[in-house]
């Protein structure tokens, strides 16, 4: 039976920290920026005050905090680090680094937008422009989310040696209030066993790893045919195909031990007799459900896709969740200058072979803070569905939610 | 025969002689010792010993003579450079001699 968490008031931030916490992370390297610094103060706190038994390394960077988290984590250290925006960004090498070594690295993403123009509010252009590094990505809806998320990251990311991000938005969640069930240490302990690591150094047996590795196969010192640099990208290329199956089955043992299941990729909502549905990513779905209320009242059976893990992506569940739809309105929070929002092109893609013919409207939402009204994707399903005519299953260009 | 026998998942190795191959094979020109002008041999004692010092492959002995292990020796030449008796000379693997191909 599982022991009854407390419920606290918590924002984002915290709530991210005490996930950390409670998974007994050993080495926390972070550089603090907005939205995302309450995260480092919080642990750092616990640190301090010997609430958690962490070494807290202060670097002069977000590249160092993840050199360091790397680091760490091939020496067999559970490891966390947090960011967001310009400091995601100045990681980038260091992400590319941490998946192809195969390091179960966790690390927090406080959405935020990216310059130029400076601005510190939310949207999803920082993580999404990472999406290619080879990191696991899962998005929370809300802070109860973001908690359980980064507890299942670990045991997710040290089943598959592949690093995750838990993505929130920044102040919509980060710096928001809300109830939050936070866990037993000793249920957290039922559920997360320690980090078992595929590396270690060891002065005893010492190891060259991910040192320059050649186009080509190579037969080592003791004659063993080793992989070329391909096949080790092909191994990661694998292991996030075969990570869904991971990510469900941890979703699965979350809720039989805390009683919140997370059996699947996505977030669904009355998409039984929905012949439209908004799909969106993050805090994003929780008010594309209200404006789903809305256009129901007004007669239209609308539902909601959540995507919950945008990599590794869930084609087939989301080409099954979409089977019965003939307008799909994606809102997104990105973009993908000279295209449109990362999440519909990948929609699109997933679509690709399926039988399925529905029209596809997308609309960029939410850049820069800008505030997203459930009025407002209201408004954008209406247009969508007075401008499905037959044949016209897709635009060229996406259409963008602002004053211009 | 595929790679996954070995059972990485990461760049991995073990630090030992031969790990990257038989890095001898890279080469494109060879060093070619003369006993007669090098000082350690010379003077049959230990002496400047800068080839062994400067060679980045650590493919040279400090010993007497000096020995150099071919499997291993990429032929940057910078023993040849640096040898102030010059006793080191390149010799391309074809047999030509670098100095004559100016």
């Amino acid at each position: 039976m599982a022991k009854r968490g407390g419920i606290r008031i918590l924002d984002g931030n915290h709530a991210a920290a005490q996930g950390a916490k409670l998974s007994r992370v050993q080495v926390i390297a972070a550089y603090p920026i907005t939205p995302q610094s309450p995260v480092t103060e919080r642990l750092s706190e616990f640190v301090e005050k010997g609430e958690l038994d962490a070494q807290y390394v202060a670097v002069e960077s977000e590249h160092s905090a993840l050199a360091v988290c790397t680091s760490a984590s091939t020496v067999g250290a559970r490891t966390f680090t947090a960011t967001s925006s310009h400091g995601l960004a100045y990681m980038h090498e260091m992400l590319h680094w941490a998946a192809g070594a195969r390091l179960p690295v966790v690390l927090a993403c406080v959405n935020r937008a990216i310059g130029a123009p400076w601005n510190v509010l939310n949207d999803q252009q920082d993580s999404v422009s990472q999406r290619d590094t080879g990191w696991i990505q899962i998005y929370a809806r809300n802070n109860q989310e973001i908690l359980d998320s980064i507890i299942q990251a670990y045991k997710i990311a040290e089943s598959v040696y592949v690093p995750v991000m838990v993505c929130y938005d920044g102040f919509v969640l980060s710096h928001t209030e809300m109830p939050v069930n936070v866990p037993s240490q000793e249920d957290v302990d039922r559920f997360l066993p320690p980090y078992t690591p595929h590396t270690i150094l060891d002065p005893a047996n010492p190891r060259n790893y991910n040192l320059v590795t050649f186009a080509n196969p190579r037969v080592n010192a003791e004659g063993v045919l080793c992989h070329g640099y391909m096949e080790l990208r092909y191994l990661l290329q694998e292991a996030l195909q075969n990570s869904r199956e991971t990510i469900i089955k941890v979703g699965q043992e979350f809720g039989e031990v805390f009683g919140r299941s997370y059996s699947n990729t996505l977030w669904t909502d009355r998409l039984d007799d929905a012949d439209t549905i908004i799909v969106a990513m993050g805090s994003l779905v929780m008010e594309a459900t209200v404006a789903a209320d809305t256009l129901r009242e007004a007669g239209h059976k609308v539902g909601v896709l959540g995507l919950r893990v945008f990599r590794p992506f869930p084609k087939a569940d989301v080409v099954k969740a979409l089977e019965k739809s003939r307008l799909i309105v994606v809102f997104d929070k990105n973009i993908s200058y000279g295209l449109e929002g990362a999440t519909c092109s990948e929609i699109k893609s997933a679509l690709y072979g399926s039988s399925l013919r529905a029209a596809i409207r997308n609309f960029i939402v939410g850049l820069g803070g800008r505030d997203v009204k459930a009025r407002e994707l209201v408004d954008a399903v209406n247009r969508s569905l007075a401008s499905v005519k037959e044949g016209d299953l897709t635009r060229e260009y996406p259409e963008w939610i602002c004053a211009i | 025969m595929g790679t996954r026998d070995c059972r990485h998942i990461c760049g991995e190795s073990s630090p030992a002689i031969g790990e990257a191959g038989k890095t001898g094979e890279w080469r494109e020109s060879f060093p070619v010792i003369d006993l007669k002008k090098c000082v350690v041999a010379k003077q049959n004692k230990p002496a400047c010993f800068l080839c062994w010092l400067y060679c980045p492959d650590a493919v040279i002995t400090k010993t007497i003579p000096i020995q150099i292990d071919m499997e291993y020796c990429k032929g940057c030449g910078i023993c040849a450079q640096i040898c102030p008796a010059h006793a080191i000379t390149m010799v391309h693997e074809q047999g030509l001699c670098l100095d004559d191909m100016d």
